[in-house]
């Protein structure tokens, strides 16, 4: 189905209805939802560097002289978006039956030795961007690396915005 | 003695599951097939065809659930059927537990490399039953029923159907037995074997497998089931190789397939980016102090780590590089259980509401290494409860593909994960009073088919009503469930509040239940559900985990009394600081933050609590709509405590109007101390970096962390290299298990 842009603003501000709603999730996905989002987030954020692709609900990876950065849309730039962003984050790590319990009831939450809470917050707007539950000394997870190249190139037919 | 082929052509049935493998590996299509001749020909006929032939699995699954007996299978649909090409592959499934298609797909397979076509044969009319996950079954405790189909000469296909038992004969009652540690302890295996000719189930057959189990009648009622919904099948592939031909039939079936794989690659280049995923996810498996067997005494989490590789084909690879090991423990996966699991997955995320068959398997490159949990490779280990890491794992599936839906705009398909289909109680007794005594009951409440679903990028979770292993999730009647488990009687089901992992959108809610012995002797009781770790990869986006699980049972309790003197009893345990149990009982109160329990003995009037799993959140929870976090609280999914220190809302109850006000000059004055908080209370990565470090160097991990690490580190040399490399250890670093 064909979803018109006003409504995917709604969809996106979470501001659909379940009858609105349902039609969408059951329904065949239109083709060009990406260029209508896209069109969307430019219009929304506060800066002026083209979006290439949306990550987050709270991050994009925009065209900036000449590189492909991470930035949020406080403005804060994580950097190159090959880099897990996470790793230009400010980490609260609950390791502690204390800081766990501030979130769960107790016993329904993690026992510390076993697995901690990483929560990673943007440095600017210390927005909450992920939340790991894993065990302690375990890796920072990089969740996704997009390939953006072979995305427009192959799959939309186009060059990326940056390269056009 | 010669005899002639069963397969097309002259050919052995083994020579034509051969030459499709061969097809598939040369051509990367299924059977070498390069156009759909029938839809490309005749599109409405192509259509109609597929539809009659799905029509009539979903048909004979309605009819043959009303045979069965065991209600598992009657109340909440515990079974599937689906029709497969000769050399095994599925063509067309019903509803129901759709995990189980790839899986008898694999048992056929085993029968015809294992060289069933000479020897027991293969003919017209003989019933065929395995259980074995060496064979592509997820635990023995699922049974499956397999019929070759003829045409003439030829065999021209299989009918499989497989219900889920309430008691399989192992170690102890029930249908996933924690405590079960090698294969002798899962109960009774079939192992592809014949069980009977001309459509009849052999009478010494069903003498033995009813004296193998605890349920007999639940048995024989479940094995007919299963044979007549196969029957029906087969009338219905008759019907149409009627009406269509047979070689229509033939092409049909292939071609079908081969459109499903395409569907899998056209829907990844729709909706999902080319690129790298990846997510973990961990299982708790606390048997230190449980287990019976001294060399299963250890404490253990499991580590699932996945990388989902979309190329520029639209094909994908999907990797457990990484994984712990597998072991003494009941939750081993055999690789059938794992392709069962991604290929139910698929169906849902992707696939769903199209040609919905193996195609959808023959997309997906996998590795599941050898000696991890995944892939075991040690059949005498005990694969009774692979759910155990199943179940988790694939959220990572889920949550990998949501990253890829979210980026191309997506948003409402988006969901990071799922609840555990626990709070897995199970266990069983003998009547000793009333019409049935001295006579078994089972328990095995299936309301673990209803769990609480991740939430979206743009609504919150679905409550209560989702099972990974099946998409029509029902928790069913408590009335039911009483009916088989009459020894545990409920006191009550009610809404369990904190369950759902916090977010901008909330995780689906969930229940608990409390219910108590009554009328009964030598009652063991005992759970599966994760405890010590949050389940599954937890939220995205900034969402959280849902709640873990803990045990509350309370023994020795003066509920007899109480019942006399028509007092309160515990019907939750909301505050499990300052509980109903302690409020009401005078008894032995036991809670432990231990979701995964050996066997206990339980007597008359002694209470269990036991509370299924919310979903993972999504987005910062600050960022929760005040009118979302009202309503929330009408509705008692969380408490005013959770809600002021998670999303930083104050609210009063206003007991006039019986419901709750949001204090707005409060909740803002909250929401600005939780983000003075974040600041304050954060590290630079660096310094987390010189924290994180310091408990791996230091020698500070509690043992079943470390011993994870160490068989992460053993297995795999891609996972272990990034390990080393991230936190700049020497390339010969292992981890040792204090």
């Amino acid at each position: 189905m064909d979803v018109d842009k006003k409504t995917l603003e709604r969809m996106i501000e979470g501001n659909l209805k379940w009858d609105e709603l349902k039609p969408i999730i059951s329904g065949r996905k239109d083709q060009n939802r990406f260029d209508k989002i896209m069109e969307i987030l430019q219009e929304k954020v506060k800066f002026d560097e083209k979006i290439l692709l949306p990550l987050h609900e709270h991050l994009y990876i925009v065209a900036k002289e000449g590189q492909r950065i991470v930035k949020c849309d406080c403005g804060y730039e994580f950097g190159d978006y090959k880099i897990n962003w996470k790793t230009k984050c400010r980490i609260r790590v609950r390791d502690s039956i204390d800081s766990i319990e501030e979130l769960y009831p107790k016993f329904m939450g993690s026992d510390p030795k076993w697995e901690e809470l990483r929560e990673y917050f943007c440095p600017k707007c210390f927005t909450l961007l992920d939340v790991e539950a894993v065990p302690p000394g375990y890796p920072t997870i990089f969740n996704f690396l997009p390939d953006i190249d072979t995305f427009y190139e192959k799959w939309l037919g186009r060059n990326p915005p940056d390269k056009e | 003695m010669f005899k002639k082929p069963i397969g097309w052509n002259a050919k052995t049935i083994k020579e034509m599951l051969e030459e499709s493998e061969k097809l598939i590996e040369e051509k990367k299509s299924y059977y070498g097939i390069e156009r759909l001749s029938l839809k490309e020909e005749d599109p409405f006929r192509y259509e109609r065809a597929y539809a009659s032939l799905r029509g009539a699995l979903v048909s004979a699954r309605e009819t043959a659930l009303h045979v069965a007996a065991s209600p598992i299978v009657t109340e909440i649909g515990e079974l599937c059927f689906a029709l497969y090409t000769p050399e095994g592959d599925s063509i067309v499934v019903s509803t129901g537990i759709l995990v189980h298609v790839h899986t008898m797909s694999e048992g056929i397979k085993f029968m015809i490399r294992e060289g069933y076509e000479e020897d027991p044969t293969i003919n017209q009319g003989d019933i065929f039953l395995n259980n074995d996950p060496q064979c592509g079954n997820v635990h023995t405790t699922d049974v499956q029923t397999l019929i070759p189909i003829f045409w003439e000469d030829e065999l021209i296909g299989w009918a499989g159907g497989v219900t889920h038992q309430i008691d399989i004969g192992g170690i102890t009652p029930g249908h996933t037995l924690v405590s079960s540690i090698q294969r002798f302890d899962d109960g009774v295996y079939y192992t592809c074997r014949k069980i009977g000719s001309n459509d009849k189930i052999w009478r010494d057959h069903m003498i033995s497998a009813k004296k193998s189990v605890r349920s007999p009648m639940y048995w024989e009622l479940d094995e007919k089931c299963r044979l007549a919904g196969n029957l029906m099948i087969r009338d219905a592939v008759y019907e149409f190789i009627k009406r269509e031909g047979i070689e229509y039939y033939k092409t049909f079936m292939r071609e079908a397939i081969e459109e499903g794989r395409r569907i899998v690659i056209e829907r990844v280049k729709e909706r999902l980016i080319p690129g790298r995923y990846r997510a973990a996810s961990f299982m708790d498996l606390p048997m230190k102090d449980q287990a019976w067997v001294p060399r299963a005494r250890i404490d253990r989490i499991s580590n699932h780590p996945m990388e989902i590789v979309v190329k520029g084909d639209g094909g994908f690879s999907l990797s457990f590089d990484g994984a712990s090991a597998g072991g003494a423990n009941a939750f081993n996966c055999d690789k059938g259980a794992m392709e069962g699991g991604q290929w139910v997955l698929l169906t849902q995320i992707l696939i769903y509401g199209d040609k919905v068959n193996d195609g959808a398997y023959f997309a997906v490159e996998k590795d599941y290494p050898l000696g991890s949990w995944a892939n075991p490779g040690d059949p005498y280990l005990s694969y009774q409860a692979p759910w155990g890491n199943l179940i988790p794992a694939y959220t990572t599936m889920m949550k990998c593909m949501s990253y890829g839906l979210f980026s191309r705009g997506f948003r409402e398909e988006v969901v990071p994960g799922y609840g555990f289909t626990g709070d897995s109680i199970q266990g069983g007794g003998i009547y000793s009073a009333g019409p049935l005594k001295g006579e078994r009951w089972m328990l095995s409440t299936f309301e673990i088919s209803g769990q609480g679903l991740g939430a979206s990028a743009v609504r919150d979770g679905l409550n209560w009503g989702y099972a990974m292993w099946n998409p029509e999730a029902d928790l069913g009647d408590v009335e039911t469930w009483e009916l088989f488990q009459g020894g545990i009687p409920y006191l009550s089901r009610k809404v369990k509040p904190n369950t759902p992992g916090h977010g901008k959108y909330r995780g689906g809610a969930n229940y608990a239940g409390v219910a108590y012995i009554a009328n009964s002797e030598k009652v063991e009781f005992f759970a599966g559900r994760e405890g010590l770790v949050f389940h599954g990869s937890g939220g995205m986006h900034g969402g959280y985990p849902n709640a873990t699980s803990y045990r509350l049972i309370a023994t020795n309790t003066n509920l007899e009394e109480i019942f006399q003197n028509r007092q309160d009893y515990p019907i939750s345990d909301t505050d499990p600081n300052n509980g109903e149990f302690e409020r009401f009982l005078k008894a032995d109160i036991m809670r432990i933050p231990i979701g995964t329990i050996y066997p206990i003995s339980l007597e008359n009037f002694d209470i269990i609590h036991f509370s299924e799993s919310g979903g993972p959140g999504y987005g910062d929870p600050l960022e929760r709509k005040l009118e979302s976090v009202k309503q929330d609280l009408d509705e008692g999914l969380y408490t005013s405590d959770i809600v002021k220190s998670v999303y930083g809302i104050v609210a009063d109850y206003d007991d006039n109007n019986k419901e709750w006000k949001i204090n707005i000059e409060a909740s803002t004055k909250c929401r600005e101390e939780i983000m003075k908080e974040r600041k304050e209370k954060s590290l630079t990565f660096e310094e987390f970096w010189e924290h994180e470090r310091k408990k791996l160097t230091e020698e500070r991990l509690y043992e079943s962390v470390s011993r994870m690490y160490s068989e992460s580190l053993k297995l795999s040399s891609k996972w272990g290299k990034e390990f080393r490399e991230f936190w700049k250890l020497p390339e010969d670093f292992q981890m040792e298990v204090k």
